[in-house]
């Protein structure tokens, strides 16, 4: 053959690396042809002059190649298969789908809505822009034998570190130290609210976001800043700017700004208004006192210093200034950061401690994650449970070429496929449980659906979720030998079934662990419940007074009252016979030695008639009495300060008390039983009663007692306003505020049992799964032990037998674990109750016939099937 | 109608693939549309219409049959698909339409706007 001329090589090397491949051997082909042919006709230059021309003018888009590759380099394809034929799966056992999507979406919700309510706990007072930099004074005083933490401040010391210490503060602010209700009265309407009771520097410390006005204005002891709702209820539509408003009809407020109201998770959320701490004080301005404990102080750093360092610097500010006796106890001040208010301010000998809110936050973490475990191992549990129904398949695809990998990637497709269709669920579930939820839990908590960080955490845990659901089946299904499951000598053995039994004890075990939970804590709550407390609390209703100038005389509202024959008894009180607040020490006997000091009580003020009212019993002696002159310098114990006292028989001894440098002598004329007064769960306080012949803030009227209560209010509100008609009969049942203090642990007791129901529901619906299939798999078994002759009891035996065991074995671990756990809940309480053999009986027992009742609807199903039927297909 | 879209070139190529039956490839469609209409055709516009034909699935191809004036490379053909057809027809049926739809005083209006 004659050598050719060829174009050039240059130019056929550009169009090969130009062309799209698909195109490129035809049109090589072709311009190869043109070439020889022009080559004949025209010659060999003229030639390569077109071939280079065409070349050129070929270099156009649609046949260059596209820079990304010609062919579909991705696996796109692929996953869509996997999906496509998960999706079939779904579809074709809809009975298994709906198990796997409802377990595993509840479990999620559950993880969802418990990982809101940390975020929220966490994240408290966070809505305040100067968090880094605000903190709360507290201070430590060493006593004989502990240290003592205390946030209780003197107004002396806020004066001083303003004064003394200001460089190192952009603002110290000192808040009254207990919660202040006043009436508000702006023309007719008029409302007891809860407010703070602020120095100026206070809201703008806090940031407030005002809607009108200023915090700027609040400077003068006359103003007063409230909240959008207040000044909504107060004025309507008008305009609250510049209005004036009466506190408690004695003093005349400028509203000079209002704010939105502040956000449930933080400090002050429940502040309807912030008025001058001025007001506290009568309207004294003297902030110098060093010796009542009355105020908190705020403070907000200058940008540059740390907490750790100021709280060094100011350690000991107070020292030189207080009395002789407090300076011996050492006190010790320091700064606690904003970030550790809500959840980290609880100290046990001057040492921070992990607080019960911190524990519950734990707590609740940990049985989120384990719900949501449960609802993972369902998952795994039954996709392996499946495994033998596709394992034909796992072998066909292994046949024709499938690598491991892709089968692993088939199941982890599938499993993600499953995660993600629960988590839209759980998403809808949610969202609609959510108010049930706030009810429950005391928060505001909203779905963040604008929030980035949500979703990512949220998809997140959905992938996890899906791998690790998705990892047993994937790992084990993808290992079959194909020759073996084709020619159907496979068989998934025990080997295959004992992972599948474990995860059904842990299940249980979990399942159980909250049940036992859950009838500890509602022991406990019923215990604390049924407690003496000391007084009568049913028919018993109280009431604010408010300001001096407001309270009308108590003898006459007190006959009147008793006129209506709806009320047996009134009396007043400084504090609530549910609070235990006012404390005083530096009390000593008159005619006996032993020694007093370090002895602190709890002093009531009260007026006569209060005993009776309130339903204390005495022991011994008498109550107060309008018949003896002499008992303003009587006064009335209870049982722990008779014992704490330590003498046998106080009742006539006298006991002194020095108040302002002055000693003032009181006979104890009664003992009587001890009133719970704090925390239903903790020691009795020692209290000390005394008798007040002034007019007292809080009222208490107890219901005759053969009268029913709606019946007695509209009349004893008809006789109350008349003779006080500048306090609203805003009342509260003396029952109601005592069941307050078990909200907590009814939070904790319904949460305990929510979850526990959860719990159970998908460690069922797991079982009813897994009984289903063991029942297929042994229908021929079934069928052959029918013919010769088992009863419908027998085959029920049979299939429940394997579950039982373990479910009675997963008890067997589960109940000491319980009692474990739930005894060291139990040394949280003073007053607890001893843990009861019939919780783990009944725990036990319900767990069993769940079990029971869950295996059996399968099992009698499978015992009645007619043999023939199942026979018939060999 | 933008159901069947046909440019001018397309449907001149279209036409050819169709007059060469079993026959056209790259070369001889370019030859035949040379011959015929006595217009030059680049090798990259024939192609890139070829393809862009192909991807609107009027013409299938198959390869063919090799030869030493291709160096060794092989013949792509063309046919015409069912929807090629079609297309042709639209477009050819629309043209007849609008043919017929002149008016014959038509032709001899041209003098009246010229003398407007």
């Amino acid at each position: 053959m004659k050598q050719r001329s060829q174009p050039p090589r240059l130019v056929v090397r550009f169009f090969r690396w130009f062309c799209h491949p698909a195109l490129l051997d035809s049109i090589e082909g072709d311009l190869m042809e043109l070439y020889y042919e022009r080559v004949e006709e025209k010659g060999r230059h003229k030639a390569n002059i077109n071939f280079i021309m065409d070349v050129i003018l070929l270099f156009r888009p649609g046949i260059i190649r596209p820079s990304e590759g010609y062919q579909k380099v991705n696996q796109y394809g692929m996953i869509k298969s996997y999906l496509k034929v998960g999706w079939r799966n779904l579809l074709r056992n809809k009975g298994y789908s709906i198990i796997n999507i409802g377990g595993l979406s509840m479990g999620i919700t559950v993880a969802i809505l418990i990982g809101l309510w940390v975020h929220d706990e966490l994240n408290f007072n966070k809505f305040h822009k100067n968090y880094d930099s605000i903190a709360k004074v507290y201070r430590n005083n060493t006593f004989s034998d502990y240290v003592g933490t205390n946030v209780f401040s003197i107004t002396g010391l806020g004066t001083l570190l303003r004064s003394e210490y200001g460089e190192y503060f952009k603002q110290v602010a000192m808040v009254r130290g207990s919660e202040d209700r006043r009436v508000i009265q702006f023309g007719e309407n008029r409302f007891t609210q809860r407010g703070y009771l602020m120095q100026s520097g206070g809201p703008a410390m806090l940031t407030l976001d005002m809607l009108h006005g200023t915090y700027q204005a609040f400077t003068d002891k006359n103003t007063i800043l409230i909240s959008a709702s207040l000044a909504d209820k107060l004025f309507g539509d008008e305009d609250p700017l510049n209005q004036v408003i009466q506190m408690d009809s004695k003093y005349d407020l400028n509203v000079v700004g209002v704010y939105r109201d502040l956000p449930k998770n933080t400090e002050f959320n429940d502040a309807t208004y912030f008025a001058p701490l001025e007001l506290y004080f009568g309207g004294n301005m003297d902030m110098n006192v060093w010796d009542n404990y009355n105020v908190f102080i705020y403070v907000q750093l200058q940008p540059g210093y740390t907490f750790e360092g100021v709280s060094e610097i100011i350690k000991d500010a107070m020292l030189p200034h207080v009395d002789e006796r407090t300076a011996e106890t050492n006190p010790e001040l320091f700064l606690l950061p904003m970030s550790e208010w809500h959840l980290n301010s609880e100290f046990e000998n001057g040492v921070q401690v992990t607080s019960s809110k911190m524990q519950s936050v734990w707590y609740f973490s940990i049985i989120g994650g384990f719900v949501l475990l449960l609802a993972c191992i369902n998952f795994m549990n039954l996709s392996t449970a499946r495994s033998e129904r596709r394992a034909k398949e796992v072998g066909i695809r292994k046949s024709i070429g499938s690598v491991r990998s892709q089968l692993v990637y088939q199941f982890f497709s599938e499993s993600l496929m499953v995660a993600l269709i629960s988590f839209v669920v759980a998403i809808v579930w949610v969202q609609m449980l959510l108010p049930s939820f706030n009810t429950i839990a005391d928060k505001h908590i909203v779905l963040p659906w604008g929030s980035v960080s949500f979703w990512g955490v949220g998809l997140g845990i959905t992938f996890l979720t899906g791998i690790l659901a998705g990892s047993y089946p994937a790992l084990y299904l993808s290992s079959f030998n194909p020759v073996k499951v084709l020619k159907g000598t496979f068989k998934v053995g025990n080997f295959a079934s004992a992972p599948r039994r474990v995860l059904v004890v842990l299940q249980f075990c979990i399942s159980v662990i909250l049940i036992v939970g859950t009838g500890i804590v509602y022991q406990q709550m019923m215990y604390g419940k049924d407690r003496p407390v000391g007084y009568t609390r049913e028919g018993l209703i109280s009431l604010r007074l408010g300001a001096y100038e407001n309270r009308g005389d108590l003898e006459t509202l007190r006959n009147e009252l008793k006129a209506t024959g709806m009320v047996s008894e009134i009396g007043e009180a400084n504090y609530q016979v549910t609070s235990t607040l006012g404390w005083n020490d530096d009390f000593r006997w008159r005619d006996r030695d032993e020694d007093l000091s370090g002895l602190s009580f709890n002093t009531i003020y009260v007026t006569n008639g209060y005993a009776k009212t309130v339903g204390l019993e005495f022991v011994a002696g008498r109550d107060f009495s309008p018949d003896f002159s002499t008992d303003g310098q009587g006064m009335i114990i209870n049982e722990t300060a008779a014992k704490n006292l330590g003498v046998e028989n106080p009742v006539g001894e006298t006991i002194i008390w020095n108040r302002n440098g002055q000693g003032y002598p009181y006979t104890i004329l009664g003992v009587v039983k001890d009133m719970v007064k704090g925390s239903p769960f903790a020691k009795t306080d020692p209290s000390m009663l005394f008798l007040s012949t002034r007019s007292l803030e809080y009222l208490y009227i107890r219901i005759h007692p053969e009268v029913s209560t709606h019946e007695a209010l509209p009349l004893i509100n008809k006789t109350f306003t008349a003779l006080m008609p500048a306090v609203p009969f805003d009342y509260t049942f003396a029952d109601d505020d005592y069941n307050l203090k078990f909200r907590s642990e009814e939070r904790i007791g319904i949460l305990a049992a929510i979850f526990s129901v959860l719990a159970i529901v998908i460690s069922c619906l797991g079982l009813l799964g897994l009984a289903s299939f063991t029942a297929a798999q042994r229908t021929k078994e079934i069928g052959i032990r029918k013919v010769l002759g088992a009863s419908v009891s027998q085959i029920w035996g049979l299939l429940c037998k394997e579950f039982v065991f373990l479910v009675i074995l997963a008890c067997m671990i589960a109940l000491p674990l319980g009692y474990v756990f739930m005894s060291s809940w139990l040394e949280n309480y003073e007053y607890r109750t001893s843990i009861s053999w019939y919780v783990f009986v009944i725990s036990g027992v319900v767990a069993l016939v769940i079990t029971l009742v869950t295996v059996s609807f399968q099992a009698i199903k499978a015992g009645i099937s007619n043999p023939v039927k199942s026979l018939r297909a060999d | 109608m933008k159901k069947y879209q046909l440019g001018e070139f397309e449907e001149i190529v279209m036409l050819t693939v169709a007059v060469l039956y079993n026959q056209a490839y790259g070369v001889s469609i370019k030859k035949e549309i040379e011959v015929r209409l006595k217009r030059n055709v680049s090798v990259g516009a024939l192609q890139t219409a070829l393809k862009r034909l192909e991807d609107k699935g009027y013409l299938k191809s198959r390869e063919g049959d090799t030869s030493e004036e291709r160096a060794g490379r092989p013949k792509k053909y063309f046919l015409i698909t069912a929807l090629g057809k079609r297309a042709m027809q639209h477009t050819k049926s629309t043209r007849d339409d609008l043919w017929n739809a002149i008016p014959k005083v038509a032709w001899n209006s041209k003098m009246v706007i010229a003398s407007l």
